[in-house]
């Protein structure tokens, strides 16, 4: 079980309080109130309330959830869906994890209330299969509102409104992260992206018209709906409002998830986990989880939303922060990366699937003091090669913070080939 | 397989629009049995759900979590990603392998303990972190890991 963030907003708030993970603990601090204000209003005015409240995806992509939820269409003879995607496994990020398992009924919450706007008449929240006690406790959960009648038919007291909601847990890929992998998955499948269109609201899971959002996102639903747009709005940038939960890891005094609004400078964030570690120089640091270019310590003021990042070179993706103190060797971070994504990739595109095993190679050999002349060059054009033709943007993904290090930390490449070895002594072990 | 996992596997069916929707739950359940799922077992699952035996398979090894092979009586992995490598966890992977005399992949002589890496756990506020037989042992250091492996029977 991981710590209740130190800093609070909303989501966060009573997260140190176990019964909140409870539906009567939840009750009292006045949960499930948004779901009663949306359930007296019109499908078309809570889409519109999402959509007016500017709340954007917190998977990664950053979608406008507002708009999303309008993609799927009105009339369906066929069963709407809705897809929570608790799959979270990127390197850096651990907050669904966090709230799934101190704050499910907001997640359920926020489900029911998307539910309602969008007519769908169950949901999967496809949890990934190492988190046990996340999918423990929504199972909980779910029980304690079928107990009480708020979920099946003609539920929460509303005649007319159905809905369900299942937990399907993964059983270890990353890529079923990816919202047509996952799709894939829930279908039983290997979870193989699709190619798009069709997108899901068209063709989901097993054809059906779906909703795929994140855990996150859904967690801030309620709140929307129960405080207002305004409210919400209050929080973070005029592009990026609310908050988010940034995890903060790697060389810092105290790791952890602190949920502040997005724009917040990255240098705050840091300093809120104890700044780095034993007093030590900062290096580097990935904003948004593994797959996004690692920025130098110069980059502290960024605000972290995207539109400050991508003006770096960088992205917001999951808010996942990793730290790196001046021991470390740009190199080796290089190889634990190229590993990940050469482990995960699901080799449907020669571009990725090549891609990701060189990058690895030619990592490791020049980590190893083995790098050739034009190995760099290599290195460098690969990542070109390998963005935006493959079906899925993991390709993109693993090439990313390839190019980061490229372009920040070069100098560490270059060290490497004439000492034929890595001049890191102190640095972690590979 | 046994006829009591067998019924539960059919009762899973109509939580999906089509069956097949609950073959991941389904290998759960199979895998349950002995720790892993052989092709023999993968056939019976092949014939409750109509599908080519050969589909099975290529699901129970996309998956890391489904294991065709006989595994130890414990499992331990060791996250390596990126947050808890920067927090040492490849030194305490290296050292967990040495204290069991065994290398990543690898299960102990006497059939104890499976040891591995994993991709990231999310526990990176908490690195490094251990998942054993699916519990998270979290915050640790080499005298904690070693403490935990040592009471696995
Ligand atoms: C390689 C890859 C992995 C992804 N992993 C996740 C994940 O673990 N969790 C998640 O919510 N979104 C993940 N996404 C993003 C999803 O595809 C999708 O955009 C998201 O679930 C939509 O929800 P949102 O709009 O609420 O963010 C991933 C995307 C890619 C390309
Ligand atoms: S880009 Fe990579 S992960 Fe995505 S579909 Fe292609 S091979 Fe699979």
């Amino acid at each position: 079980m991981i710590e209740a963030p130190a800093t609070t907003s909303y989501l966060s708030e009573h997260y140190a309080d176990e019964a909140y993970a409870t539906l009567s603990g939840y009750e009292a601090k006045g949960g499930y109130q948004g779901l009663e204000k949306a359930l007296g209003m019109e499908p078309a005015a809570i889409r519109e309330a999402v959509k007016s409240s500017g709340l954007r995806g917190r998977g990664g992509a950053g979608f406008v959830a507002g708009v999303k939820w309008g993609f799927m269409p009105e009339q369906s003879d066929a069963m709407k869906l809705i897809v929570c995607n608790g799959d979270e496994s990127e390197p850096g990020s651990f907050k669904d994890r966090l709230i799934m398992e101190r704050g499910p009924h907001q997640v359920l919450e926020g489900i029911l209330i998307g539910a309602w706007a969008m007519g769908a008449e169950r949901t999967y929240i496809y949890v990934r299969g190492e988190y046990a006690l996340s999918a423990d406790r929504l199972e909980r959960a779910i029980q304690e509102l079928r107990d009480k009648g708020k979920l099946g038919r003609d539920c929460s007291g509303k005649s007319g409104f159905s809905h369900d909601i299942i937990v399907h847990r993964g059983a270890g890929a990353y890529i079923c992260g990816e919202e047509t992998g996952l799709l894939e998955s829930l279908e039983g499948k290997k979870g193989q992206p699709r190619s798009k269109p069709p997108f899901p609201a068209q063709y989901g899971a097993f054809g059906l018209p779906t909703t795929v959002n994140n855990v996150e996102t859904f967690a801030h639903v309620p709140f929307i709906l129960d405080r207002g747009v305004d409210w919400f709005r209050g929080f973070g940038t005029e592009k990026s409002p609310g908050t988010t939960l940034f995890g903060v890891s790697g060389h810092v005094e105290r790791p952890g998830l602190f949920e502040k609004p997005l724009g917040t400078p990255l240098g705050e964030l840091i300093e809120l986990a104890g700044g780095v570690r034993g007093g030590r120089a900062l290096k580097g640091v990935g904003p948004g989880g593994l797959s996004m270019p690692i920025l130098p310590s110069s980059d502290l003021d960024v605000g972290m939303d995207e539109e400050s990042l991508s003006a770096r070179g960088s992205h917001l993706g999951t808010g996942g922060i990793m730290v790196m103190d001046e021991t470390t060797c740009m190199v080796r971070v290089a190889c634990v990366i190229s590993y990940f994504f050469r482990e995960e990739s699901c080799g449907q595109c020669t571009q990725c699937r090549e891609g990701t095993g060189w990058l690895h190679k030619l990592s490791r050999r020049i980590e190893g003091g083995r790098g050739q002349p034009g190995d760099l060059e290599v290195l460098g054009r690969l990542p070109k090669m390998m963005e935006a033709q493959t079906i899925c943007a993991f390709s993109d993904a693993a090439a990313w913070p390839i190019q980061g290090l490229l372009r920040h930390f070069r100098d560490d490449f270059e060290s490497h080939l004439p000492e034929k070895s890595c001049p890191f002594g102190e640095g972690f072990e590979l | 397989m046994r006829a009591e996992t067998r019924e539960r596997i059919e009762k899973l069916f109509d939580r999906y629009p089509e069956k097949r929707g609950a073959l991941l739950p389904a290998l759960y359940l199979a895998q349950a049995e002995r720790g892993f799922v052989d092709r023999e077992a993968a056939r019976e699952v092949a014939e409750l759900f109509d599908l080519a035996p050969v589909e099975v398979m290529e699901v129970l090894t996309f998956y890391n979590m489904f294991h065709t092979e006989p595994q130890g009586r414990h499992h331990v992995y060791v996250c390596t990603s990126l947050p808890c490598s920067l927090r040492g966890s490849r030194t305490l992977l290296r050292e967990l392998g040495e204290h069991l005399g065994v290398g990543p992949g690898e299960t102990t002589a006497d059939g104890r303990i499976s040891l591995d890496r994993e991709e990231c756990l999310g526990s990176c506020g908490t690195a490094p972190v251990l998942r054993v037989d699916g519990r998270y042992c979290e915050n640790l250091d080499l005298d904690s890991a070693r403490r935990i492996v040592d009471e696995l029977e």
